[in-house]
Order: C-alpha cells, then structure tokens, then sequence
C-alpha cells in the first residue's frame, strides 16, 4: 500500500484524539465461492477527522459502509469502532408517513429520549441545519437538498459521533450539491463528528476530505491515499481542488483501465 | 443606521432562498372541487330513479313485481316509524351494523398478527397462503349451513361466517403491503434502531399502511355481505332484528316495494361506512405522503 503523499500536508485542525475506526485487513465475499469484493482494507480514521473515499463502480464502498454500519458482516478482518455509526444513504430515506420534526423525533425516541424533550430537541437539530420552518412538513413537500439536511439531522438525533455518508448528494442538482457541502463542513466543525464520505466525484472528494482516499475496484483495495491542504474553507472551484483532483482523476483513470 | 446591521447569516440565507425555489407545499384542495366530487355520484343515482320512474309509468311489469319509488319510499319510511323493535328500520339497521363491525374487528384481531407473521416469514408463508387465498375465494355465505350445525341459530354462527369472509382479505392486505414496502424504509428503521415489536409498531406498520388499508376495505365489504348472507339464511328471533331479517320478511309477505326498499337501505349503509370510514382514512393516507395526484 502506498504511503500518504508527504508533499501535502495536513492542515486542518482535528478535535479530540484516539481512534473512531481501526479497519484491519478486513475482506468482504458474498457467497462461500464469489468473487471477492473488498480485499485487505487497512484504515485507521480518528475522532473528528474528516475522510473522503473515492473509486469507480465496484470497489466495495457501499459494502464497507454496510460493514462498518452493521447492516452487512465481513468475510475475514477487524474492525474496531469508537463509536457507533450512523448511517446517510443516497436516496434520502425519510419515512414519508411521518413530518420533518416527527422523522428525527423517531429517532430520539428509539434511542430513549423521553416524549417531552423530543419536540424541542428536533426543532433545535432542524434549526442546526438551516431548517426552521420545516417541522410540520412532509417528506414530499420537501425539495432533494432539504430532505438531505433533514436527514442528516436525524442522523445527528441518535447521538451518534460518527456518521457514513453513502453518495448522499449524489442525486441533487449541482447548486444544493455546493450549498450541502457547505452545510455539511459547517456542521462538522461546530458538532466534532467524525465522517466517512464515500463519493465517486473526485472533486466533491477534495472539496470535503481532510483526506482523501482512493480505492481500486474489484476488488475493493486502497490504493492511494492524499492528505488535502490548502485554505480553511475552500470550495468546489478552489485551485487546490481543481489541482489535487486531477491528480487524483488520473490514478483513478489508470485503475479504471486495467479493468478494460 | 447602516452600522446596525445584524451579523448577516450568509449561508443560512442562501439556504433559505434555494428552499424557497426548491420545495412546494401541498395546497389544500379547493372547496369547489371536494363539493363536485361529493355530489357527482348523486347524477347516477337520479338518472337510475329516472329509469325506474319509466319503466313504471310504461307499465312494463305489474306493481307486485316492480314498485314505484314513491311506493319503496313509503315502505321504507313505515319501517323507519315503526314502532315495533323487531321490523325497525332503525333497530335493525342498528344491530346488523353493530354485528358486523364486532365481527369485523375481530377479524381484523386475528388477520393483522396472522399478516404481520405471514409477511415476515417467508417459509410460513409458502404454507398458510395459499389456504388464505382459497379462503378469500370462497363466499363465505357457503360455510352459513355448517356454522348453523356447529353453533346453533346463535350470533356465534353470524360471526363466525363473518370472521371467514373478512380475515383472509385483512392478512392479505397486510401481507401484500408489507411486500410492497421499499427496502429503504426498512433499512432506515434498522439504522435507526428498530427492533422486535418496536420495529413492527413504527416501521412495517406504517410502510405497509397503504395495503393494509385496501386490505381492511376489502375485509370491511366482505363482512357486511357475509353479514347480510348470514342473516338472510340464519333466521331466529333469538338473533334480534337485523336487516337480513328485514328483507326476507318482506319476501315473505310478498312486498316487493319492502323487499326493494329493504335491499336499498343495506347498499346505502354500505357506502355510507365506505365514505365515512374509509375513503377520509384512504385520502389522508395518499395526502400525507404525496401520493394524491
């Protein structure tokens, strides 16, 4: 496995210490004979650390974070978590029989908040991502970016430190995609989450990762990894990304080829 | 004032304003519309009492085969008033109604677990569906003579025929629905920690509504007309009125104007449980999860 790139260094502040998540030569296989899906994944992430994981179709991102999330059991490896995770798929995943504020008082409920500190909790976690007014509205009433805040709010509502996020902006149109990314840098620093964001947009990568890391297809491998510098808050247009995210892009494109 | 300017929340404004673009919250549906949609199906029932009106005025049939609607009328209204409990319109209409919705939550008692059960377990379900579905075929105005033998001319018969005809619809209701859940919601239930009964009481009941509920409408028609079937065979005074007494002592009498008018009050209560009960539970379902087109 490569090492980080030393010529990039980190530059980001990371809030607490020890480790979130210790992967250890996990590997993945459906079926006693099938085909190998993810094979000797090393990954340590730490509290509070941002990670992106980038690869092309079939490199097991979607199977890790099943894994990791106790959706899904690995072949053979270890992991070692230091919180339990939370889960944002792609598709928003509200329950639409229920409102915005009921989606995340389910949530409170089923971690054992009780009913009368739920109202008031959901409202404060709508307003944590930007969503006041949405508390009487229904999953449908709302537009792709806002059912995406809301889940993730909801997310939030377990307590869980740790969020894996699945492609989650993957279907919005590119302006909610940059306002999301925002959002989700903002919310990041003030809760200290740790996330795993797994994309197959180089550029949504490096635009969020305090590091970035590819991973080969089938099987799932990591091949590379960068740790991302530049501004504190950089955007999707920033040199930085445009630069780095090349760079990735042409490994990414080596991989894809040998597959040809 | 310039300088008083609050501290400007940039990104909660462009939030603000993209949702603003993005989302459309449902309009309550217009008044005018609703209105229409109640008083529409009245046209057919006019243009039916205009036929009718006709026929008897060209003389098609004798009196005693086909009444007027003037003659149905003053039937029915002679059993509204009538003073006697057993003929009572109101007395009888009452207590079949009161029968068939005791039966039909009883059915419904028994064909939601059978459902959930059956939904969540494939193998089980290989077995006892089929059986259901034989069941729901079956018009359970056929088991009438065997419930009789078994439980006598008692309200035991008149519930059992009832629990045959609506159970099998209710499970399969459910069952359907629960098929029909995407995979989605039941992952999201998962990750939020759902489980056991926690996990069938806010996740797979819910998702499953939609079907459940034609299931319970279908098992609601299925028990008034058991019910009725029940009723028109299983005749005893013990039973108290009913409105299947109703009808055939009418027919016994030979007063087609009651026997009409008798067979009009059971389809009126019919649908006037159908749009008080069902169809306001069918549209707020549909409406609250941007079903309503």
């Amino acid at each position: 496995m490569n090492q980080p790139n030393p010529a990039v260094t980190l530059t980001r502040t990371v809030e607490g210490n020890g480790d979130i998540a210790v992967i250890s030569n996990l590997a993945k296989r459906y079926g006693t004979d099938g085909a190998l899906v993810i094979d000797n994944l090393n990954l340590t992430i730490r509290a509070g650390e941002f990670v992106a994981l980038v690869g092309a179709s079939g490199c097991g991102k979607s199977t890790l974070l099943n894994i990791l999330s106790g959706l899904d059991h690995q072949s053979s490896g270890q992991i070692n978590l230091g919180a339990e995770p939370a889960l944002l798929f792609q598709e928003h995943a509200l329950l639409p029989w229920l409102t915005a504020g009921k989606n995340i008082e389910l949530a409170l409920k089923l971690i054992g908040i009780p009913k009368a500190e739920r109202g008031a909790r959901a409202q404060e976690l709508l307003e944590l991502v930007h969503l006041p007014h949405a508390y009487h509205l229904r999953p449908h009433e709302l537009s792709g970016g806002m059912r995406q805040r809301v889940a993730i709010a909801r997310a939030l509502a377990q307590g869980r430190k740790f969020l894996l996020m699945d492609e989650p902006f993957a279907a919005l149109d590119a302006i909610t995609r940059d306002l999301l990314h925002e959002e989700l840098i903002r919310i990041w620093e003030e809760t200290g989450l740790t996330v795993l964001f797994v994309t197959h947009n180089v550029r949504e990568a490096v635009r969020l990762g305090q590091r970035v890391i590819l991973m080969s297809s089938r099987p799932g491998r990591i091949i590379n990894e960068w740790h991302v510098a530049g501004e504190e808050h950089r955007r999707i247009e920033s040199p930085i990304v445009s630069q780095l995210s090349l760079e990735i892009t042409d490994e990414l494109r080596k991989e894809i080829k040998r597959h040809g | 004032m310039a300088n008083a300017k609050p501290v400007v929340d940039e990104l909660g404004e462009l939030a603000a304003g993209l949702d603003a673009l993005d989302s459309h919250i449902d309009a309550k549906p217009k008044v005018s519309k609703r209105l229409l949609g109640s008083i529409a199906p009245l046209a057919a029932v006019a243009l039916v009492l205009v036929i009718w009106q006709v026929a008897v005025l060209l003389k098609l049939q004798p009196a005693w085969v086909l009444p007027s609607p003037a003659q149905v009328w003053t039937a029915v209204v002679q059993r509204a008033v009538d003073p006697n409990h057993n003929t009572n319109l109101w007395f009888s209409a009452f207590n079949s109604l009161r029968k068939g919705i005791t039966g039909f939550l009883i059915a419904l008692a028994i064909g939601t677990p059978l459902g959930i059960l059956l939904g969540l377990n494939k193998k089980l379900r290989l077995v006892i569906r089929p059986l259901l579905t034989g069941l729901q075929q079956l018009p359970s105005v056929a088991w009438v003579p065997a419930a009789i033998i078994w439980f006598g001319l008692t309200d035991t018969t008149i519930f059992a025929v009832v629990l045959l005809g609506a159970t099998p619809s209710i499970a399969n209701g459910l069952i359907s629905g629960i098929d029909q859940i995407p995979t989605i919601y039941l992952r999201a239930g998962r990750v939020l920690g759902a489980r056991g009964f926690t996990f069938i009481r806010d996740i797979l009941l819910p998702a499953s509504w939609p079907g459940f509920l034609t299931g319970l409408e279908q098992g609601w028609a299925f028990s008034w007309r058991s019910l009725m079937a029940a009723e028109l065979i299983a005749i005893n005074p013990a039973l108290g009125p009913g409105l299947g007494q109703m009808l055939d002592n009418a027919r016994q009498l030979g007063d087609m104007a009651g026997v009409i008018g008798s067979i009009i009050v059971i389809l009126v209560v019919g649908v006037v449980i159908e749009r008080l009960a069902f169809a306001p539970l069918r549209e707020r379902t549909l409406r609250n999860r941007g079903l309503l087109r």
